[in-house]
């Protein structure tokens, strides 16, 4: 790791010109981190850093929706059914009042798309908690014990990859609005991240079931295994440290996914309700009338919700590549 | 190879035993006893009714009875009642399954063909102005929900030019029989067959040239290659070859991910499938055909899945051993 020589050199000499030599040579031996290395390839990608910065904006967004709320006058609920609505009763365009429009109910597009940030954004990082967490537990059980265990969670895994997952929301919807589920799962919310986070996680059990099968076979595990560790032990402590790296890198890309997830259900009409504002559900109450006329509602939210994935996405990649230049995990 | 079938069809069977018993747990204990009968009947059902269908899907008895009596059902040919239009819930399949399936099987040749060109091409001349330009785009469909494609399509390809005097393509909802007139039936369908085949091709994409791009790094290629063999040659017979692999595992996989794709499409564009009849019948609290749909759907999967896995193991004798 001599590559930084000239790094430090050039902090030495913006600063007083001491002892540079003897700075170097205690630089030059300490050893970098992979994750020091791969921070630094992230911060060098140039694209990655402008989309995180997009991902930033967008999460200020979300939290400072209330702001637009403020500034624009225009809670996220409030209806306008005057000036919010021309004559005929159809939604306003972009205009100095409404700067984005209003929808169909005469509401402020702008202050309901920065409310809408906060669901996206919410279901993106929970149900993709919920999938990684899921996903590593029942990854790592299936491929350190083997045997049984592996061949019914590895089969439920296959299972679960293939089912048709939003027919199976549309059934769940379905139930639920007559009576919550078991008593409990009602409509909204909890059906999104439960069908999100259900069909997610075999896609991280699998990940993580190949990798642990490879990383058990080592000697260090063997020697942790002879020191009496258990299996948990050896699991959670001996191996699970090496997976941080492809889960961080799947989790990056599972978000964007998650995102579209949830946007789908709901414009499918089978996930968050109304009046929440969300992007799907406006995006799916626009479809029925964007074509004779008010395309400022379908094209906003459309925009907002691509931005946000692809942003989303192109971060990913570059985490991906940062952690994994070689291309080893496929993930 | 006769051992991997029997035990392939056998896995085949018991995934699709846990996912009827999931569908019925969903539908006949999800709601608690005493609403039941009520959800199955449909919304406006009278007292009488709710009490017939209560006693027609045996719910006044313990449930593994009421469940053998659904299983039984199956067997026969039904897959119950459609209270709501006082159809059998096979009739209302029956119609809308041809639909889907002109979807399906279109948009799947469209996004092979797509993934596989334009990732073979990107490989072939990696860093050139083309393979920026191949993986620009699918890292923007990738990104781009299948709704959000499907509207834009709607709106720029059928809406703008329709109203410019340029009508080239069909309004959203139309749909021809193939029987009656193949060439309207592709006519149609174009639209929707694109918005599923974009969406789902910018993965073969990045799976194609991500793979062949490895391969040219083998031994084998640089062996071909010194031999004088031509570079077509060597790009369509050592390389395509193996990395076809993961691209054929993705697509068994992707599968479920269609029918799911081709739910939002026939939403989007009002194409009366089994998705669209699915997503209506939930505002008429119309849950057997629901049911129905979801157990035909599952069905097809599952057996699409074991059609590509026994497809492969013909292929790559490896597969067989695992």
């Amino acid at each position: 790791m001599t590559y930084d020589i000239q790094a430090v050199g050039e902090s030495q000499d913006a600063a007083e010109p001491t002892d540079v030599t003897a700075a170097v040579a205690q630089k030059q031996i300490e050893g970098k981190s992979p994750w020091v290395l791969a921070l630094r390839r992230l911060r060098r990608d140039r694209a990655a850093m402008i989309c995180l910065g997009v991902i930033i904006l967008i999460v200020a967004c979300a939290v400072g929706a209330p702001i637009f709320a403020e500034i624009t006058g225009h809670g996220n609920m409030q209806q306008f059914p005057n000036i919010g609505r021309d004559a005929a009763g159809q939604p306003v365009g972009p205009n100095g009042t409404f700067w984005l429009g209003t929808d169909t109910l005469g509401r402020d597009l702008l202050v309901r798309i920065a409310y809408g940030a906060r669901i996206s954004l919410f279901v993106g990082v929970v149900a993709t908690a919920v999938t990684v967490v899921g996903g590593t537990i029942i990854g790592l059980a299936a491929g350190y014990f083997g045997g049984a265990v592996d061949s019914i969670l590895a089969r439920f895994m296959d299972w679960l990859l293939a089912v048709p997952f939003l027919l199976f929301a549309i059934s769940l919807f379905s139930v639920a609005v007559v009576h919550p589920i078991f008593g409990i799962i009602g409509p909204g919310l909890p059906i999104v991240i439960i069908v999100l986070g259900f069909f997610g996680w075999a896609s991280v059990g699998r990940l993580v079931r190949g990798q642990v099968l490879s990383i058990k076979e080592k000697e260090y595990i063997e020697a942790a295994r002879a020191l009496g560790a258990g299996p948990w032990r050896i699991m959670l402590v001996d191996i699970l440290p090496n997976l941080l790296a492809p889960l961080i890198v799947y989790s990056t890309l599972l978000i964007p996914a998650t995102i579209v997830g949830e946007a789908t259900l709901s414009f499918l009409g089978v996930g968050v309700q109304p009046p929440t504002a969300d992007w799907g559900q406006m995006i799916s109450d626009a479809s029925t009338i964007f074509l004779y006329g008010p395309w400022w509602y379908l094209l906003f939210p459309s925009i907002a919700l691509l931005i946000t994935t692809l942003a989303f996405n192109i971060f990913g990649d570059g985490v991906r590549d940062a952690f994994d230049p070689r291309g080893d995990l496929y993930v | 190879m006769a051992r991997f079938l029997i035990r392939r069809v056998l896995q085949g069977v018991l995934v699709l035993i846990l996912m009827s018993f999931t569908v019925f747990a969903i539908f006949f204990l999800g709601p608690g006893p005493q609403f039941v009968a009520r959800a199955l009947a449909g919304k406006s059902a009278p007292p009488a009714v709710i009490q017939q269908v209560s006693k027609q899907l045996y719910l006044d008895k313990p449930w593994y009875q009421a469940y053998w009596h659904y299983i039984d059902g199956i067997f026969h040919g039904s897959l119950g009642t459609d209270y709501y239009n006082h159809v059998p819930v096979t009739t209302t399949i029956r119609e809308a399954l041809p639909i889907t399936l002109s979807l399906v099987v279109g948009a799947s040749v469209i996004w092979l063909i797509i993934g596989l060109a334009t990732g073979i091409l990107s490989a072939v001349r990696t860093r050139s102005l083309m393979d920026r330009f191949f993986t620009t785009q699918a890292l923007l469909f990738y990104s781009m929900p299948t709704f959000v494609l499907g509207l834009l399509f709607i709106w720029i390809l059928y809406y703008t030019l329709t109203t410019h005097n340029v009508p080239i393509f069909p309004a959203p909802g139309t749909y021809t029989a193939f029987s009656s007139d193949p060439l309207s039936w592709a006519h149609d369908m174009i639209l929707p067959w694109f918005t599923i085949a974009l969406v789902s091709a910018a993965t073969y994409t990045r799976l194609t040239r991500g793979s062949m791009l490895d391969v040219f790094g083998e031994d084998y290629i640089r062996t071909a290659r010194s031999k004088g063999m031509s570079e077509r040659r060597v790009i369509l017979r050592h390389n395509l070859r193996s990395s076809l692999t993961p691209v054929v595992t993705q697509f068994g996989l992707d599968v479920g991910v269609l029918v799911g794709g081709a739910v939002i499409t026939e939403t989007v564009f009002s194409l009366p499938g089994l998705g669209y009849t699915a997503v209506r019948a939930i505002y008429s609290q119309d849950l057997p055909v629901i049911m129905g749909i979801v157990l035909v759907a599952s069905t097809a999967v599952v057996v699409a899945n074991m059609v590509v896995d026994i497809f492969y193991a013909v292929l790559d004798p490896r597969v067989r051993i695992h």
